[in-house]
Order: C-alpha cells, then structure tokens, then sequence
C-alpha cells in the first residue's frame, strides 16, 4: 500500500515548512540585538531570553515542534525531512532581504540542490510498511 | 590567514555540534512517536490533553527533547557567530544526511534510492552553499 497525504497533514506540513525558518530568523533578529556570545559571556544567553525577538521565534519554534511531532507520528523521519527542506530557501530569502545578508550563486545553487531533495522524496510513499507489526497489529485486532 | 582559519574552524565545530545534538534528538523522538502512534487518532481518542500527556510520559521523547534542548542552545550560540545563512542550512543539511543513516540503522526505515538520491543532492547543497 502506497502511503498517500490528506490535505490537512500537508497543512501540518506547510506549519513545519514555515514555523522554523521564520523562527532561526527571529533568533539572528534578536541575537543580533544582544551581541557576540563567547566562554566568557555565556550569562547573555540567559539575558536574550528577555529579548521580544527571542521570546517570538521561541514561539514560532515550539509551534514547528509540534507540528513536527504530529507529522513524525504518521510519517517516516526520512519522508518529513526533506518536506521540510523548503524551508532552507525561506530562510535565504529572509537572511536575504530582510537581515541583508549577501548570498553568493554557490549558496543560490546550494539551495537549487536541497530543493530538488525534496522533490525526490515527496513523489515517494511517506511511512515504511514493517510486516511483521502490521501482523502483530492485525492480530492484536482479532 | 591564521584568523580566518581559526573562525571557518569555530563555525563548522558549532554547526557540527548542533547537527550531532539535532540528529541523537531527532531519531529519540521519532522512535518514541513511532511507538505511541498516530498522534491524530491518540486526539481523537482522548483529546489534546491525553495526547500531550502521552507524549510527555514516554521516556525516549524526553531523552530526545533533552538534545534537541541542548541543540536550541548551541544553535543560539552559533547563530551569535556565525552568518544565518550558513548556519541554519549547513546545520540542518548535515542533520538530514545523519538523519537519513540513523534512520536506517537504527529506525529500520525504508531509505530508498530516491531517498539516498535526496541525501546526495543535499550533501552536494552543502558544499555549495559552504563555498
């Protein structure tokens, strides 16, 4: 049996795609505000967690954890990661335009690359059939 | 030249270290999700409640959140350092590839050849996007 989406685990999905992206730029947003964190400094850490920036992308990010963690349940790890990987061009995008971040062509081909990952994977089926549990389950049912 | 080296050498050991605690967590909390089930019918069954609970009592999810904590704290660390556009997607990138070898190896899951050809244009997308 080929393990096929409803639309609203591809919304599930789409959460994953962009929860995390906007929320690493949150970080850098509010890690830029709180400056270099070295050995020596590592007490800022504690203090960027009162930044409004941080507080949001902390946010963002428990909201991906659960998304993603609803998608790991019925779906293979190695199916959701890649689904996932539209984010890493959301990102660019955002360290792009909005950070003001400079992107070489080595780093848009990069990109180009992990996006064509995603492309093989989504065409295939999204959770591994392991016989010998669909027997236990099977039996488990009778 | 030192210099430079000395900072490429700091970032990639941040990034490494962030990919190893994200790969250790990633596998821990799949293979806990994987052992409670569909997290929708779990809802179903016994509301949002009875699924956050289920999910927080499994041990192998807690040891995973522990790394994947650990993991959020060395990211914020490395993103103080190191340009986001390179951290989070070689980061990531690396997670996926380990992702992918863990998964079969300890997972048991079905990494096929569209699947192993998804890590290879990933690990091609790394390189490039380190250059």
């Amino acid at each position: 049996m080929k393990h096929t989406l409803t639309p609203q685990r591809y919304l599930v999905l789409l959460a994953v795609t962009l929860t995390a992206p906007l929320g690493d730029t949150l970080l850098k947003r509010g890690m830029a505000q709180i400056g270099t964190v070295d050995m020596h400094h590592l007490g800022l850490l504690w203090h960027a967690l009162f930044n409004p920036y941080i507080d949001l992308g902390i946010l963002l990010l428990i909201g991906f954890f659960a998304s993603y963690m609803t998608a790991l349940s019925w779906a293979d790890l190695t199916f959701v990661m890649p689904a996932t990987a539209f984010g890493y061009v959301v990102v660019a995008l955002l360290g792009r335009f909005w950070m003001h971040e400079h992107l070489s062509v080595y780093r848009w081909a990069g990109i180009f690359l992990i996006v064509c990952a995603v492309g093989f994977v989504a065409n295939g089926p999204s959770l591994t059939e392991h016989p010998d549990l669909n027997r236990m389950d099977s039996g488990a049912a009778r | 030249m030192t210099a430079i080296h000395t900072s490429e050498l700091r970032a990639w050991s941040c990034i490494i270290v962030v990919a190893a605690l994200a790969i250790a967590g990633e596998c821990l909390i799949a293979a806990a999700m994987r052992s409670l089930g569909d997290l929708d019918d779990i809802r179903a069954e016994s509301g949002l409640l009875g699924a956050i609970r289920a999910v927080l009592t499994s041990p192998l999810f807690l040891i995973g959140a522990t790394c994947m904590a650990l993991n959020f704290f060395a990211l914020l660390f490395t993103l103080s350092a190191v340009d986001l556009s390179l951290a989070a997607p070689a980061s990531a990138s690396l997670t996926y590839v380990g992702n992918a070898v863990a998964a079969k190896l300890f997972l048991h899951e079905n990494v096929d050849r569209r699947r192993w050809l998804a890590v290879v244009c990933v690990c091609a997308g790394v390189f490039l996007i380190a250059k």
